[in-house]
């Protein structure tokens, strides 16, 4: 049986690199009782596979991961049961079953929400700067690849924008085909200002992560939650 | 759109100074977390970790490992101590690790007092600052803890609001090299009298006492020592002359402590899990305390002894028990000589039949080769890729009996063989070398020995049975003599000397009909001296470890961090020659600066050692025959085996 989960990463998990915390839900399902498949051999791993890993000091209300498991309590006393054993930090928001056919969290993933929070000294500068930023019809930025750097306009990946009282709200694409980062769209913009970035100037927040309906190019971004149903 | 009407929630401004209510507060901002490479090693926080309410509690201790989070985190004696102490209402037992070289700079260009990891405050602000010592290559990381937290580094420094620094673990048995940076050292296990060293200083303070009252009426407590009341006095040949109390309140003899009945004691259930991969990411299951065999260079086996076993069905509740509360997917035994476990067999095929099936890793301590061995080894790992090991010890068999490791060529061999025809090709020998008494052949018989264990592998697998060659892979390390071993006395050699010895292995390695399948690397040689002159040292060491610190020493274990030219000239800094402590063989009457400390085992035992020891002649093992070593006075454990 395939699940997804969706779970929060706040508070000093930020700290906790993502392969830590591949190790964490390890552990924790085995604290809960989960009953996870496993794969064959000498050294057998949990199948489990992250939605998006999130970058060393974000947080996020918005983290997915798929399991597969051989049984499965209710929806409710699953979630239940995993809250008993997390850490500070970390709760589990929902446990739905995908059906046999679903696309891996990690392959349909296709946007992201953020919420970005400035030091305050910034805030004023960003609020002045976002119209003419946003505004623009391409964004050129040079990206790093582990070959060469190539220049790309990442305007086309800001799917949605705005300013809030304590930072900004933006829609970004992501995964495997276009993906946009918020420190590269931050770096951007403090380009645009004219200033250097200084990266940890922001806290970073992952709000909830979108694939397609229907996997299709056309189709409506639906949360990852989504795609499966509570189990009763 | 769908997120349009969603509430927006997300992290405060106040998070990038931590002052947000909703989380713990840390002792460093976001800029300095994400500055520092693992995080995680400043934040704790982690699954079990003991949080308590600091204005309900009476005591607060900073429990410290000093080394990297990493490596603190696999100790199981910390864990067995944080357990002790946070099960009473009145303690809060905290932890504390060396911050990395990175942290270490920004600790110091801040001015960021280092803090415990749970509360996140200052250690200073503590009652107690407990130091397990393990290694004596951790000696400046003391220091270091100690000036970072803002403590004087030297015990007749401190003042009435700083903690009390107390030293434990296997290197306090001989504390005299940082005898003066700390207040008192615990002596033996932690278990027995930390309690009624807790209430001691309750009640001290509820008189309105101070420091001085504490340490004087500690002083009285068995297995306490404190170092401010005794007084060194040297010959005219720098040997020790005199080491006497200067106070009534000081014992002439400090009694190592221990638990007599291993039923009757803590054993954490709920232990810390580390986020960061620890060096130890198992449950660890300590089946028995002390060691039967006798080597007659092994600390361990002399200073923990008699042997205590443990109780099967506790073991079996425990593994249980500790692989629900924590999750992990490894257990392993630890113990001195695991094979000697009385039941071994039963524990490691209930943990297979229960655990086998649920994808736990079962870790199994190094064990004698035999039919046991080898069937469980097969169940729990896969045989192509695992090595099998050995520690001969030494090359030939006059050099192991010089140092009781019953280990003979024979056994070896044919345990080598027994694995070979089940599968394995991948074989690991240790050794020591400079040893007392070593010749050229013993050392060469590290090489011809090796080569032997090749031989076997031709001689009993078929050849198209093979898959690819045998691997031989020997390692020596030079054989440091630790104190309250029967080789106490016994003289090490220069760098170059330890070198030439390392070459001639090397050499006779190459000469080898097999010299194909075999391997051999050995351990540096600077390092070792080092561990001398910290291992065998008196209180006039102390200066040479400062001396060190403050030309940049710092993690001295890890060999991208050691630097021997500093260490070099802060023993001509502090006008301290490494040759005094390493380079003589010290007179059976000599006073020894660990004299002082009673582990039970007598000194006529280990001058009685010794003297076989220069003959060749080989001591049966506890079980076998009782030599009479002292430990029976603790009234219990193999000494009482079959007698009630």
């Amino acid at each position: 049986m395939k699940i997804r989960i969706k779970f929060k990463k706040t508070g000093i998990m930020r700290y906790i690199g993502h392969l830590d915390v591949m190790r964490y839900f390890q552990k924790a399902n085995r604290r809960a009782g989960v009953d996870i498949a496993y794969s064959a051999g000498f050294s057998p791993h949990q199948l489990m596979s992250f939605a998006s890993p999130l970058g060393l000091g974000l947080t996020s209300e918005g983290e997915y991961l798929d399991m597969e498991v051989h049984s499965s309590g209710s929806s409710v006393s699953m979630v239940k049961r995993m809250n008993e054993v997390m850490a500070e930090g970390m709760e589990v928001l929902a446990f739905i079953k995908l059906p046999d056919q679903a696309k891996a969290a990690m392959a349909s993933v296709a946007a992201a929400d953020y919420i970005l929070v400035p030091e305050r000294r910034l805030l004023e500068d960003l609020k002045e700067t976002a119209e003419g930023f946003f505004s623009r019809e391409s964004i050129p930025v040079w990206k790093k690849t582990k070959k060469s750097e190539k220049e790309v306009d990442i305007r086309p990946f800001i799917y949605e924008w705005r300013m809030e009282d304590e930072g900004l709200f933006v829609k970004l694409a992501s995964g495997s085909a276009d993906n946009l980062k918020p420190e590269l769209l931050l770096e951007a913009w403090f380009g645009h200002m004219g200033k250097e970035y200084e990266p940890d100037c922001f806290l970073i927040h992952r709000l909830e992560l979108y694939a397609r309906e229907g996997g299709r190019e056309e189709g409506r971004l639906l949360p990852l939650s989504a795609f499966g149903e509570e189990i009763l | 759109m769908e997120s349009q009407d969603k509430k927006v929630s997300g992290p405060s401004y106040n998070a990038h100074d931590n002052l947000d209510k909703k989380e713990r507060k840390l002792a460093l901002n976001h800029k300095i977390l994400m500055s520092v490479e693992k995080p995680a090693r400043y934040i704790g926080g982690e699954v079990n970790a003991v949080m308590k309410d600091f204005s309900k509690v009476e005591v607060r201790f900073a429990m410290c490992f000093p080394d990297v989070y990493e490596i603190g985190m696999s100790h199981l004696g910390i864990q067995i101590l944080y357990d002790m102490f946070n099960r009473r209402e009145d303690i809060w037992c905290e932890r504390v690790y060396s911050p990395w070289l990175d942290m270490d700079r920004v600790l110091r260009e801040q001015n960021i007092p280092l803090f415990t990891l749970e509360s996140q405050t200052p250690v200073r602000e503590m009652d107690f600052l407990g130091i397990t010592i393990q290694y004596e290559m951790c000696y400046t990381n003391i220091l270091q803890i100690l000036e970072l937290s803002g403590i004087p580094l030297f015990s007749a420094e401190r003042g009435e609001d700083c903690p009390i620094v107390i030293g434990g673990g296997p290197c306090v048995y001989n504390p005299e090299p940082v005898a003066e940076f700390f207040d008192l050292f615990y002596i033996g296990e932690g278990e027995t009298v930390y309690y009624d060293l807790i209430d001691l200083y309750k009640k001290v303070r509820a008189a309105g006492d101070g420091r001085q009252a504490f340490l004087k009426q500690a002083a009285g407590i068995p297995g306490i020592y404190v170092p401010a009341f005794y007084e060194v006095e040297y010959q005219e040949d720098g040997t020790l002359k005199s080491m006497k109390p200067t106070d009534p309140c000081a014992p002439e003899r400090v009694v190592k402590q221990l638990v007599v009945d291993m039923r009757d004691t803590f054993y954490p259930e709920k232990p810390v899990v580390p986020y960061l991969k620890a060096t130890q990411d198992r449950v660890v299951l300590e089946i028995q305390r002390g060691c039967i065999r006798g080597c007659r260079f092994c600390q361990a086996g002399m200073v923990y002894r008699p042997v205590r076993e443990r109780d099967l069905e506790d073991l079996k509740a425990y593994a249980v028990k500790i692989l629900e509360s924590t999750g992990h997917d490894e257990i392993s035994l630890s113990s001195l000589s695991s094979s000697d476990y009385t039941h071994l067999k039963e524990l490691v095929y209930f943990l297979i039949g229960r655990f086998g099936e649920k994808d736990v890793n079962i870790s199994l301590p190094s064990l004698r080769i035999d039919a046991f061995s080898l069937d469980v080894m097969s169940r729990v790992q896969d045989v192509k890729k695992s090595s099998l090991t050995f520690a001969p010890e030494a090359g030939s068999q006059r050099m192991r009996d010089v140092i009781n490791k019953g280990l003979t060529e024979e056994v070896i061999l044919s345990g080598a063989a027994e694995a070979f025809r089940g599968g394995w090709n991948k074989v690991k020998l240790y050794f020591m070398l400079g040893l007392p008494t070593e010749r050229e052949e013993d050392i060469e018989g590290i090489a011809a020995l090796a080569n032997e264990v090749a031989r076997v592998y031709y001689e009993t697998v078929p050849k198209e049975d093979r898959r690819g060659r045998v691997q031989v892979n020997s390692s020596t390390s030079f054989f440091i003599p630790k104190p309250f071993t029967p080789l106490q006395w016994a003289s090490m050699f220069t760098k170059e000397e330890y070198l030439d010895k390392a070459r001639t292995v090397n050499e006779a390695m190459k000469r080898q009909l097999n010299h194909k399948s075999l391997r051999y690397n050995w351990h540096e040689a600077d390092v070792s001296v080092l561990e001398g002159v910290l291992a065998r040292g008196d209180r006039r060491v102390s200066r040479v470890i400062l001396e060190a610190y403050r030309r940049g020493c710092l993690f001295d274990s890890w060999s991208e961090c050691f630097d021997n030219d500093k260490w070099m000239a802060a023993f001509c800094a502090a006008g301290v020659d490494p040759a005094f402590y390493n380079l003589r063989e010290r007179s059976l009457d000599e006073l020894l600066p660990w004299d002082f400390i009673d582990t039970g085992v007598t000194k006529e035992f280990l001058k009685r050692e010794w003297k076989r020891a220069m003959e060749g002649a080989v001591t049966p093992n506890c079980r076998a025959a009782c030599q009479g070593c002292g430990v029976r006075k603790f009234g219990g454990g193999v000494c009482f085996e079959d007698q009630d």
